[in-house]
């Protein structure tokens, strides 16, 4: 159970990959690695976070009011995780900007919440909130990653190609992010059929 | 008045909300299959996305600051923004019952939308006065309506044409949004 909750939420189940949750942090911050991994991790956090605390009082909260309860337990996180990145990164915290606020309303956060933590135990539910938020972690890392080496030239601000490449500066802006993430789509279909192909 | 056309124009093209704040996307992605629906979607969004503003705005400017209970303002907003949708779905189905079966599902899923939150957290961090705030949040829906309409539009042409094998789906949808993006770019000289 436990294994199967690891490589659903890491791989088989990815929340963007897979769901397309959770697209536009997804695209707005992932314009460097390291952006991309410090909005991943903030989001895991308050996954991991309401997910336990929502196994918790899921059994206590009437049907009807369980949407307005579960965005609640999310904000609570989110305000939290807010501050203290605030008081930690600050400046990691000014480029993220409203995007750290904005996990309240990440599907993924509020998905989980629905379809896994209330209707599961806390242990599990914590293990699958770390889960989907790593693999939700490494698709943006991929994406903040590629964006970051073909629009700057860097990878974690360190100059990793030839001094007479001349960065596609296309691939940090707006419709760099679309672009980008389309062909990691495609790539990740492309990966799929040759994988059916050799079962 | 100029600064305030200019601001108008700035929030609907030049920084359009969908195409280059990234905000919106999953309504973007999700309800743009026909035109139809994209219209609904887009004229409910601009509803609530200006009487959320409006409504947080004056919350923000009269309880919380003075309070000084800035930290909660993540709580208080979203919190504003589902109830104004209930509120808005029951008055909508007691006086006007065929918008309502015409804008059905959608209305609650505006609670998930994160540029209406977005765009009252915007506010209060651009420091805007009343007007300017109305215009903003106003002139913000209109391009939000605006992308989500061209987008249904280029995508109901789309599902006639042959894509290659692998960009079949979702990854052809993504450079499609790209491309308009990188149209709208083009309105980036019109507003510093």
């Amino acid at each position: 159970m436990i294994k199967n909750i690891i490589t659903n939420g890491l791989y088989s189940n990815n929340a963007i990959f897979k769901q397309m949750l959770g697209l536009c942090p997804t695209l707005a911050v992932t314009t460097s690695a390291v952006n991309a991994l410090g909005m991943g991790l903030a989001t895991t956090a308050v996954l991991t976070g309401s997910n336990l605390v929502i196994s918790l009082i899921a059994r206590y909260i009437p049907k009807n009011v369980r949407i307005p309860a579960y965005i609640v337990v999310i904000a609570c996180f989110v305000t939290i995780i807010d501050q203290m990145m605030k008081a930690n990164f600050y400046s990691l915290h000014k480029v993220l900007g409203i995007f750290i606020p904005l996990i309240v309303v990440n599907c993924i956060v509020l998905g989980r919440a629905e379809a896994f933590a209330s209707k599961n135990n806390p242990l599990y539910s914590l293990i699958d909130g770390i889960s989907v938020g790593i693999g939700f972690t490494i698709a943006l890392f991929i994406l903040g990653s590629f964006r970051e080496i073909i629009g700057a030239g860097t990878f974690f601000n360190m100059p990793v190609m030839l001094s007479s490449y001349n960065p596609l500066l296309i691939a940090v802006m707006p419709p760099g992010a679309f672009l980008f993430l389309g062909f990691l789509f495609a790539g990740k279909q492309f990966i799929d059929s040759k994988m059916k192909g050799e079962k | 008045m100029e600064h305030l056309l200019l601001l108008f124009v700035g929030a609907a093209l030049v920084n359009n909300i969908v195409l280059s704040r990234f905000l919106g996307i999953c309504p973007f992605m999700g309800v743009s299959k026909s035109t139809e629906t994209a219209v609904g979607m887009s004229l409910s969004v601009a509803f609530v996305m200006t009487i959320s503003a409006v409504v947080s705005f004056l919350i923000d400017k009269y309880i919380l600051v003075p309070l000084s209970l800035e930290y909660l303002r993540t709580i208080v907003f979203i919190l504003i923004i589902a109830s104004l949708v209930q509120f808005v779905e029951m008055v909508i189905e007691k006086t006007l019952p065929e918008l309502y079966s015409g804008l059905g599902i959608y209305l609650p899923l505006i609670t998930t939308n994160c540029a209406v939150l977005g765009v009252a957290l915007l506010n209060v961090q651009f420091k805007y006065s009343f007007i300017e705030m109305l215009i903003f949040s106003f002139g913000t829906a209109a391009g939000f309506g605006l992308a989500l309409i061209l987008f249904a539009g280029l995508r109901e042409r789309i599902a006639y044409s042959s894509v290659p094998k692998y960009f079949q789906g979702m990854p052809i949808v993504f450079i499609m949004a790209g491309i308009l993006s990188l149209a709208f770019m083009g309105f980036s000289g019109m507003v510093k």
